[in-house]
């Protein structure tokens, strides 16, 4: 094998490698793994560093393992303060019929609502709104907007 | 008793002989539909006269007749033929045609009629012809108050269906729906009520307090939808003649998904709490409240079959989304999709051998019909996203919402109502003056 033969190799690999790089960081940038969105552009602070939301696969309401620490977070801003309630409001992407909808967004505000409890957040200061489909805040009809609007936000009731 | 039986089997031959003129094919859709003449209802000068000061409008007569001709030709079934063509005058017509003269344009039926004021009131007389057979098949009169007159052309309309072709009609009949305004993250909702042909739109909520889904009774002319009034989203019943609202029911949680039983006594819904939907009634009379389904998985979207004795729901306990049926019991639940993708929104025929549902397989969403075993599954029509079909009273045209997909600015979105035969023929848009969703068919007004 000759010099040029294996630089060509070597050019290859790297170029495969420099593709293959670019193809990761471009669904970094996209913000979904999986099918939940990862990003922060939708997200807003219930106070510095806590963030108000959590993010769903679709068809799914298990919380992921940034969910979960964003709900620790929320969890021990509402141990702080003690005198704050909040709801819970579940919503769902508009790939999927109107009352099912509902019901999923409902146990998906249910959901971050349990680990909430098992934070020591007490069920009297959590209540439970589900929108459905019906209050997307990405309007767009692609996966990144669908997996924006797969959620459940903690909104401040008093 | 030979004679008893042969009286049987005459009064049994009788029927079939009078409905041997003309006949429409609807088993097949409407390859070939049946050209028709609607003649202009004849009016006298002092009638027009009369009208024009009480109603504003220039011929009456003309005006009824075009609402029987836009019905006929919505069916898909008929095919009014263009009035130029016309050579007898309307008010000859209805009196003795001349068959040879509408032959000769190939209309194998004729409407003809007369419409007059009489004592403040509007009387309307018509008949149908039997062009072929050169012979009158019916001939009906009917008095009203003059505002009506929109519902008289439905009525007529529903009367040459029927003899046509032996089915009920559908046309004296309204559909609420969600009329919808604003971008897609503030989309502000409204109840809205038209005539099945559009006509006659009203609002009936002011937009306030998002609402979804309103169906109306079987039985008469009230409403049950989901209202998030005071931000807490609950089921709701509206009186439409009186436009009196109540809460159904009182529930910790959110209630929704809403339905009439058949005889309009019962309400049926999915009540959701702690992150479990289950399918619950309450009685409207007694306000008893039954649970029919318990089960940890989503139960929602709940239908009685039109003999009250089957509900159809979906359920996401095999892991996703699937219709089942049960007894109205809630007792021996079963699953009957099994086809590839996702089955929603299962609504009972009202003639009891259907159900309508909404599927999505492959990123795309079908609203198709299966007999209520499950077997025979139908997709009418394949779309972007379309959902939430409701049935005509007579079971023979479905109404759904369909929405298009927005741009990467996230515009260009809509909500439009469709309708479609069940044969999958004549799919067309439902004019709305706003965007729509949620449409659901009201029964037979005269019923």
């Amino acid at each position: 094998m000759n010099l040029s033969k294996i630089l060509k190799n070597v050019f290859l690999v790297v170029l495969a490698s420099l593709v293959l790089t670019a193809c990761a960081t471009q669904k970094q940038t996209g913000k979904i793994q999986g099918d939940v969105y990862t990003g922060k552009d939708t997200v807003e602070y219930l106070a510095s560093g806590v963030p108000d939301r959590v993010f769903f696969a679709t068809n799914e309401t298990v919380l992921t393992t940034a969910s979960r620490e964003t709900l620790r977070k929320q969890a021990a801003w509402l141990r702080k303060n003690s005198k704050l309630n909040i709801v819970l409001e579940g919503h769902a992407d508009e790939r999927g019929t109107r009352e099912y909808n509902l019901a999923l967004g409902e146990r998906r505000a249910n959901s971050a609502k349990d680990y909430l409890m098992t934070y020591g957040i007490s069920s009297d200061r959590i209540s439970v709104l589900s929108y459905g489909k019906e209050r997307p805040v990405d309007s767009g009809s692609n996966p990144l907007a669908w997996s924006k609007n797969r959620r459940s936000v903690s909104v401040k009731a008093n | 008793m030979l004679f008893r039986y042969l009286l049987l089997l005459l009064l049994a031959l009788l029927p079939i002989k009078s409905f041997a003129l003309i006949e429409v094919d609807i088993t097949r859709g409407n390859l070939s539909p049946l050209p028709v003449a609607v003649s202009p209802l004849s009016i006298d000068v002092k009638s027009e006269e009369g009208f024009k000061k009480i109603l504003m409008i220039e011929n009456l007569g003309s005006e009824i007749s075009a609402v029987v001709e836009n019905n006929l030709k919505q069916s898909g079934l008929f095919n009014p033929l263009n009035k130029d063509a016309f050579l007898q005058k309307p008010d000859i017509a209805h009196l003795k045609p001349r068959f040879e003269d509408w032959n000769l344009i190939k209309a194998q039926a004729l409407i003809t009629g007369k419409v007059s004021l009489v004592d403040e009131k509007l009387r309307v007389e018509f008949r149908l012809w039997d062009v072929l057979g050169g012979k009158e098949m019916m001939a009906l009169a009917f008095t009203t108050v003059p505002s009506n007159w929109r519902r008289v052309g439905h009525i007529i309309t529903d009367k040459v269906y029927e003899r046509l072709t032996g089915e009920k009609g559908y046309f004296d009949t309204r559909i609420i729906y969600v009329a919808e305004e604003g971008p897609k993250t503030k989309r502000i909702k409204k109840l809205a009520i038209m005539d099945q042909d559009g006509f006659n739109n009203k609002f009936l909520t002011l937009g306030n307090e998002l609402v979804l889904t309103p169906r109306f009774s079987p039985a008469n002319q009230m409403v049950t939808y989901l209202s998030y009034f005071k931000n807490l989203p609950r089921v709701y019943l509206l009186d439409i003649e009186t436009g009196t609202q109540e809460v159904v029911g009182d529930f910790p949680g959110m209630t929704f998904a809403p339905r009439f039983s058949p005889n309009g006594k019962k309400i049926i819904m999915s009540f959701a709490q702690d992150g479990n939907s289950d399918i619950y009634t309450m009685d409207l009379e007694n306000r008893i409240v039954e649970r029919i389904t318990d089960h940890p998985s989503i139960d929602t979207s709940p239908s009685y079959s039109p003999n009250g004795k089957y509900i159809t729901f979906n359920s996401d306990r095999s892991g996703y989304q699937q219709i089942y049926v049960m007894e109205s019991s809630g007792k021996n639940v079963k699953r009957i999709s099994f086809g590839k993708g996702l089955y929603g929104t299962p609504v009972w025929s009202p003639r009891g051998d259907l159900i309508a549902f909404t599927k999505l397989h492959k990123g795309k969403f079908y609203i198709g019909v299966m007999r209520t075993d499950g077997t025979g599954e139908r997709l009418l029509t394949e779309n972007f996203y379309q959902e939430a079909p409701s049935w005509s009273p007579n079971g023979r045209v479905l109404i759904f919402y369909r929405e298009t997909k927005t741009n990467s600015k996230g515009e260009g979105f809509s909500a439009k109502l469709w309708s479609i035969d069940l044969t999958g023929y004549n799919e067309k848009m439902v004019d709305t003056e706003t965007d729509a969703s949620d449409p659901s068919w009201s029964s037979l007004l005269g019923n």
